[in-house]
């Protein structure tokens, strides 16, 4: 992330140069060279896509491990696939423009590393269903968003395959199929990853359930429908129906895209199932506490915690021995000790600093767009006025003192205990 | 182990210095022909990064925590891919097409 | 994570690693590593798109019309010292003298204030002779790959005043010296990036 976003700001700042002090980096005229915008772009923009997807591809392996309850298959290989993929990524942005002119052996080459990149995804993929094989298998929603993704982002996969091949490329560029392919990455990769994600720490995060039968009917509505809304799409793209049209005059496209409309109203009743989740969740949320802080027999650290877990996490620093920490602990019988001894915890303080330099960064984002010059340099001397003032500041952390982490701690277990007695 | 450290930045200057004064002075002068200079110019460059990178930064295999070098690694390769593949990509675009 | 991190010139506190509040200013050097090295990566897509750029000069001055060999080698020779003063800076810090820190520091900052008089009066002239940043594609990517590091310059000096200040008013405490380790790397990487501006800017387009 950190190096693929300077691309983006050259990419940026170079067209703001043209554009507000007459430069001629992308100029038709004067020595300008277009071409270089797409390549700036695009070595930012390739790399970002794996920025959204890594840690989601992170929450599926922590949720397909928390409901199979078995062990995540393969850690070590889903370590070198990342690590794998996270350098690969700089090695392909090309083919997001094959069409462009460049001779056979540069797109050649971009073919070649696009395809190469698909095989350490494909590890992940295989270690999940090896973590799924012969494991106990509980449908909570974020296990529904998991198997849905596995099998939507395996067709996705299958069509950026398709695209790297420079001669398909040529014929589906800027079709529908493409439109098509980068949404099966997108939808059940990223957005089925995080809903996933949220799904599954809500109950950590707010201390009460999520309510799952709507979770489970957003799902639902969510799959149906993006079948329905992006399938057609390859069909059409294969038709040769242009991306980012306004209107068009093919009646033939016409029974594809009323199914993709049909699919896109599934998916707009699946959102009103998620706002409905939360209204839900918040209404019911005092008959749905999270006592315990683990609401699935969770196998990492998180779940040892309450909900929402303190300020210091632990009073005690736990001893790992396994890769499934707290797996290990109630296997042990070490799990939930009343710490014997406490003492203070040294915790960061909060500090305003942050919320109040993306303010700023906010307005002077407007003041940019809209070309108000004072108002873009007050809130660029008062962004940097704030870093000067924070990194002053020599009292960042503030003592929570051993009297009142003992408190802190002596109600969780008493809430503990009580858990424990009522089901024996 | 002051003095150490002087000595680190006093030799890591005078290094600088010759191998600043070598370019300069051949561009100044036109002695060898133009590719030659250029030669020398890339090397001397890159051998003055690596005098800065021990001498005053003071980057060697021992001290240096593991983490701040695999950064500079894979800043390395990553450098090479974007610098390569995009000059690979402009020249060979310089050659087909009008731009 | 750093038990194998021995005492290091110009490290401030590489002795004392595993207390509590080295441990915060370790976090900070790796992460402010981390900013230069994407820095770095800025710098390298500039220096391309100079260099694909080199020839477009669309009618108007090449290089080796405007460039001054003398220039460009009196800028190095500035940038280059002050290099070295930092580097007495960073060692006097180590020895806790307060006020050799803050000579050493003034001196660097004449020397690198000496080096942003002399590109903007460079800059200033081509403008002014015609040849500014609008002129061509060329002296676009020409004025902005220059133009950046001397802007990252001239921040450096901004920070070499606040934290001279910093140092004046609280000495040489832990998290004073971690800046000042801080901005010894920030100042050392502008000048390798100058180095890559030499080579590739001002010596080939005399050649």
């Amino acid at each position: 992330m950190a190096f693929a976003f300077p691309a983006l700001t050259v990419a940026c700042g170079l067209l703001a140069l043209d554009r507000l002090l007459g430069m001629h980096f992308f100029t038709n005229e004067l020595g300008g060279n277009m071409m270089n915008y797409p390549n700036l772009f695009w070595i930012w923009g390739h790399p970002e896509v794996y920025i959204l997807i890594l840690p989601a591809f992170g929450v599926f392996s922590e949720v397909v491990s928390t409901f199979s309850r078995k062990r995540l298959f393969g850690y070590e290989s889903l370590v070198y696939a990342t690590a794998a993929i996270a350098l690969l990524s700089f090695t392909v942005w090309l083919h997001h423009f094959f069409t462009m002119g460049s001779s056979a052996n540069v797109n050649a080459f971009f073919g070649v590393a696009t395809m190469v990149i698909a095989v350490p995804t494909g590890v992940k993929v295989f270690n999940w269903l090896l973590t799924m094989y012969r494991g106990r298998i509980t449908f909570h929603p974020a296990m529904l968003w998991t198997v849905g993704f596995i099998i939507t982002f395996v067709i996705g996969g299958m069509t950026g395959v398709l695209l790297a091949v420079p001669p398909v490329d040529f014929l589906m560029h800027n079709t529908t199929f493409l439109v098509a392919h980068f949404h099966n990455m997108l939808i059940p990769g990223v957005l089925y990853g995080y809903l996933a994600g949220y799904m599954y720490w809500f109950p950590k995060a707010f201390g009460f359930k999520i309510n799952e039968p709507w979770g489970t009917a957003a799902f639902w509505f969510w799959l149906v429908g993006f079948y329905l809304a992006f399938m057609p799409l390859y069909v059409l793209g294969l038709m040769g129906m242009p991306r980012r049209m306004e209107q068009y005059n093919d009646p033939s496209w016409q029974p594809w895209l009323i199914a993709a409309l049909l699919g896109a109203v599934l998916i707009l009743i699946g959102i009103a199932c998620l706002v409905m989740q939360i209204v839900a969740s918040i209404r019911d949320r005092k008959s749905a506490v999270d006592v315990t802080g683990d609401p699935y027999d969770g196998r990492t650290l998180e779940w040892a915690t309450a909900s929402p877990p303190p300020p210091y996490n632990f009073a005690v620093l736990p001893e790992v021995r396994d890769r499934e920490p707290l797996l290990d602990m109630k296997e042990r019988g070490v799990a939930y000790v009343l710490p014997r001894v406490y003492q203070d915890i040294e915790i960061p303080k909060n500090s305003p600093a942050g919320v109040i330099m993306g303010g700023l960064a906010f307005v002077f984002g407007f003041a940019m767009v809209w070309w108000i010059w004072w108002l873009a340099i007050l809130c660029g001397l008062a962004m940097w006025a704030t870093m000067i003032w924070r990194s002053s500041d020599e009292e960042t952390e503030f003592v929570l003192a051993a009297e009142e982490v003992e408190r802190l701690e002596r109600a969780r277990y008493r809430t503990l205990e009580a858990v424990k007695a009522a089901n024996p | 182990m002051e003095r150490h450290g002087l000595a680190s930045y006093l030799i890591g200057f005078v290094l600088a210095v010759i191998l600043t004064a070598v370019p300069f002075w051949l561009v100044y002068n036109h002695t060898l022909p133009p590719s030659r200079i250029m030669l020398i110019i890339a090397i001397a460059a890159v051998l003055q990064i690596l005098v800065h990178l021990h001498f005053f930064l003071h980057i060697n295999f021992t001290t240096t925590p593991k983490e701040n070098l695999t950064a500079i690694a894979f800043t390395a390769v990553l450098i090479f891919l974007m610098v390569g593949g995009s000059l690979w990509i402009m020249i060979d675009l310089h050659q087909r097409m009008a731009i | 994570m750093n038990a194998n991190v021995t005492a290091v010139p110009g490290h401030p506190h590489s002795e004392a690693p595993h207390s509590e509040a080295g441990a915060v200013h370790e976090q900070r050097e790796l992460g402010f590593w981390l900013y230069l090295m994407g820095d770095a990566v800025l710098f390298a897509l500039l220096f391309m798109t100079y260099c694909v750029m080199v020839g477009n000069t669309a009618g108007g001055p090449t290089g080796k019309q405007l460039f001054s060999l003398n220039n460009a080698a009196i800028e190095t020779a500035l940038l280059l010292v002050s290099s070295t003063t930092f580097g007495f800076a960073s060692l006097s810090s180590r020895q806790g003298n307060r006020p050799a820190v803050l000579g050493w520091l003034a001196i660097t900052f004449l020397l690198g204030a000496g080096f942003v008089f002399l590109e903007i009066r460079e800059f200033l002239g081509m403008i002014h002779a015609g040849a500014g940043p609008d002129r061509s594609g060329f002296l676009s990517a020409f004025f902005t790959l220059v133009g950046t590091h001397g802007t990252h310059v001239s921040v450096g000096l901004t920070w070499i005043l606040i934290l001279s200040g910093q140092v004046a008013l609280k000495g040489l405490s832990l998290s004073v010296t971690s800046r000042l380790f801080r901005l010894g790397l920030f100042w050392h990487f502008l000048d390798i990036a100058w180095v890559g501006i030499f080579s590739v800017v001002y010596l080939p387009g005399l050649l």
